[in-house]
């Protein structure tokens, strides 16, 4: 079977020029006469993309992860025609469909009806097409009453549903998406993930970038990390998300100071310095188990005297989902100001109610009118070790969700539940009294 | 490679009608208004002309009524500089399509000057109205009226593509371009016969390729003036090379758009 697209040494420059490139027709003619052997002014190179090669079968899903700037969106670009690679080649077999941006092409005085029809030619469909799925894309969209109005009435995520919808009945033989389902409500970007699934169960070979890492999990059996410009790793979609994500949480949350960490934001008038996990009588914990009671102990350092601030803390699955947001200003708790110099504050949980598996935290500090002090966002690792959850000796892990919550079964009583003899469901079962006696 | 171009084109030719009808459509949202409009700008400048030149100035229409020989060049006019116009600017107000969509670039102007052919058969009713208001009889020279419209059109896509390629790299082209078409106004007889130019700066006159196809649209309709063949064979051929040389400039510089847009 031929190759989806074959994708060889591709490379891609920008000229970032330190002066102002002649934008204007009158400088380039003045120019012309009054200098005509000037030497170009230095400009800086910067290469979005250094020697990109890679292959992508038919019916392949592959997801194209990497930080904000590693080129992921210019190399889309190239695959999608949009520019032109300065080195390299590469080949694609088949119909292209992207999507780089949901709505493109959208005429504001034109109806949604007509917008589809728009739409869906410049996404390349012929109107004998678009007509077979005018009903599937509307219904898609959901946007049924307000299908004769024109689009210049609907609200953003209206447009988003209506431009899904066209692009996602495309029926494409490669099917290209950049971030687009990160605009959107929950229950719309589940709708699109499932056509997309319905996509790649057709046959048809996507390439997925996104930064939602669950997503990527469950569309992609295979990814490619794109780093700097370059193809840092290429393999197994699971394996390749783990790569990433661990480039971004170096320390564990065991004990650890935050100097040098990547990307911190906020003011800086007082952070965060330190981090420990304690348990209930302050003393250092060296695991975790689901269910303990534990400690977060946060140190910080203020510069100054501080007013109002409220101390966050976020735990997130690896994948990126996050399972609990609190702060001293969710328990309305006041704290008038923090004098200079270091101190701590203690987060006593009672019951730490997560499966085993690795959590990734991140700690806020933020002022009044959204203020933000110190911001350090999966910077942390915490792991979380099994035990007896529910007192049954069986095991709990991951596969059974992230949080599991104090609890018992207990069977119902009503007189029709009549267990058969020899029912496992009945060995080893409490019976509530009188259930059979009556 | 010029073959290759010419049928990724002719692919995405359902896409060219669909631009050219989205215009057309947004122009007459309001039906009435549009169709009022595409007969008013013509038959404002003339009736402005004929009060000024026609009357005051003595400029006569060679033979045909002034305001008949005036409306009958202003329709193609209208329709060449609003298309130019448009065009020229098409890829810049358009900038979202060509930084997240593939089409070939070469619809955005083209699909203006199929768009803007709604309003020229319009103004042209018109002009079939004047005709008969002045009982000029049409002769079997109108069928060379659909020759001209044809150059016309090549014209305005020739020189939109090259307006359109340099408006990408050099911004201030868009400033340039009414005042391009003002004096390409002036120096094209629209409302003034090409015989009111002195015979030595006739040849100058053939250089500009819509002066030949304005007197071939007047030939059409009023044949009694003959032909001037050499004028318009002139300009035929100029407008042939303007149209490869836009055609030269956009494919050359197209690579770059999506880049410095």
């Amino acid at each position: 079977m031929k190759d989806s697209i074959t994708v060889e040494g591709l490379s891609k420059k920008y000229e970032i020029g330190t002066q102002v490139k002649e934008t204007m027709l009158r400088e380039r003619i003045v120019n012309l006469f009054v200098s005509p052997f000037r030497k170009k002014p230095p400009t800086e190179t910067i290469w979005a993309l250094r020697d990109v090669s890679f292959r992508v079968r038919q019916g392949e899903v592959l997801g194209i992860i990497g930080r904000n700037g590693a080129g992921k969106s210019s190399l889309l670009k190239i695959l999608s025609k949009i520019t032109f690679p300065t080195e390299g080649r590469f080949e694609v077999n088949g119909r292209v469909a992207s999507l780089l941006e949901v709505g493109t092409g959208f005429h504001e005085e034109l109806t949604g009806r007509e917008n589809i029809f728009l739409n869906g030619s410049i996404l390349g469909m012929k109107k004998k097409e678009v007509e077979a799925r005018l009903d599937a894309i509307i219904d898609f969209a959901g946007v049924e009453r307000f299908i004769d109005t024109p689009i210049k009435r609907y609200s953003s995520g209206m447009r988003l549903r209506l431009g899904f919808a066209v692009a996602a009945h495309l029926d494409p033989d490669i099917l290209i998406v950049d971030e687009v389902l990160a605009v959107g409500d929950a229950g719309f970007q589940k709708k699109c993930l499932s056509a997309m699934e319905g996509l790649r169960s057709g046959g048809r070979t996507v390439l997925f970038v996104s930064h939602n890492m669950a997503a990527v999990e469950n569309l992609c059996s295979r990814a490619i990390w794109i780093d700097g410009g370059r193809v840092r790793s290429d393999g197994d979609a699971s394996e390749i998300i783990k790569q990433y994500l661990s480039s971004f949480t170096p320390s564990s949350a065991a004990s650890s100071s935050f100097d040098g960490v990547d990307g911190r934001q906020g003011s800086g008038e007082i952070r965060y310095t330190g981090f420990q996990v304690l348990s209930p009588q302050g003393e250092p914990l060296p695991l975790v188990r689901s269910g303990d009671a534990v400690v977060f102990r946060l140190h910080y350092h203020a510069k100054t005297p501080v007013q109002n601030p409220s101390f966050g803390f976020r735990i997130y699955t690896e994948l990126g989902t996050l399972i609990t947001d609190t702060s001293t200003w969710h328990h309305a708790m006041d704290i008038p100001v923090i004098p200079p110099g270091d101190g701590f504050l203690d987060l006593e949980i009672d019951s730490l109610n997560l499966m085993p598996a690795r959590y990734v935290l991140s700690l806020w500090l933020t002022g009044p009118g959204r203020h933000v002090y110190d911001g350090l966002e999966n910077s942390l690792h915490l792991d979380v070790e099994t035990t007896n959850i529910y007192n049954a000796s069986r095991i709990s892990d991951s596969r059974y969700g992230i949080v599991f919550f104090p609890q018992r079964w207990r069977l119902g009583s009503t007189q029709s539940a009549k267990p058969a003899p020899n029912d496992s469901l009945s060995k080893g079962v409490e019976q509530p009294q009188g259930l059979l006696n009556r | 490679m010029k073959s290759e171009w010419l049928s990724e084109i002719w692919r995405f030719r359902e896409l060219l009608y669909f631009l050219a009808w989205r215009d057309v459509k947004v122009r007459y949202k309001q039906a009435a208004l549009g169709v009022a409009w595409a007969i008013l700008q013509p038959l404002l400048t003339m009736i402005i002309f004929t009060v000024f030149f026609g009357r005051l100035a003595g400029v006569s229409g060679d033979g045909i009524p002034y305001p008949l020989a005036a409306f009958c060049a202003l329709v193609p006019w209208t329709y060449f500089a609003a298309t130019l116009s448009q065009a020229g600017n098409s890829l810049l107000t358009n900038t979202n399509l060509i930084t997240k969509v593939y089409f070939p670039r070469v619809l955005l102007p083209a699909s203006v000057a199929l768009g803007g052919l709604l309003d020229f058969l319009i103004s042209a009713s018109f002009l079939g109205g004047m005709m008969v208001y002045y009982r000029v009889r049409p002769t079997w020279a109108l069928l060379f009226y659909p020759v001209f419209v044809l150059a016309t059109m090549i014209l305005v896509v020739g020189v939109s593509m090259l307006l359109a390629a340099l408006n990408v790299r050099f911004r201030d082209v868009k400033y340039v371009i009414p005042f391009l078409i003002q004096i390409w106004f002036f120096v094209t007889p629209i409302i003034y016969p090409a015989s009111f130019i002195p015979k030595r700066l006739q040849p100058i006159l053939a250089f500009n390729p819509m002066s030949g196809i304005v007197e071939g649209f007047r030939a059409s309709l009023f044949p009694s003036r003959g032909f001037n063949m050499s004028l318009i064979a002139t300009s035929l051929g100029i407008t042939a090379a303007l149209f490869v040389i836009g055609a030269i400039v956009f494919r050359n510089t197209e690579r770059t758009f999506a880049d410095i847009i």
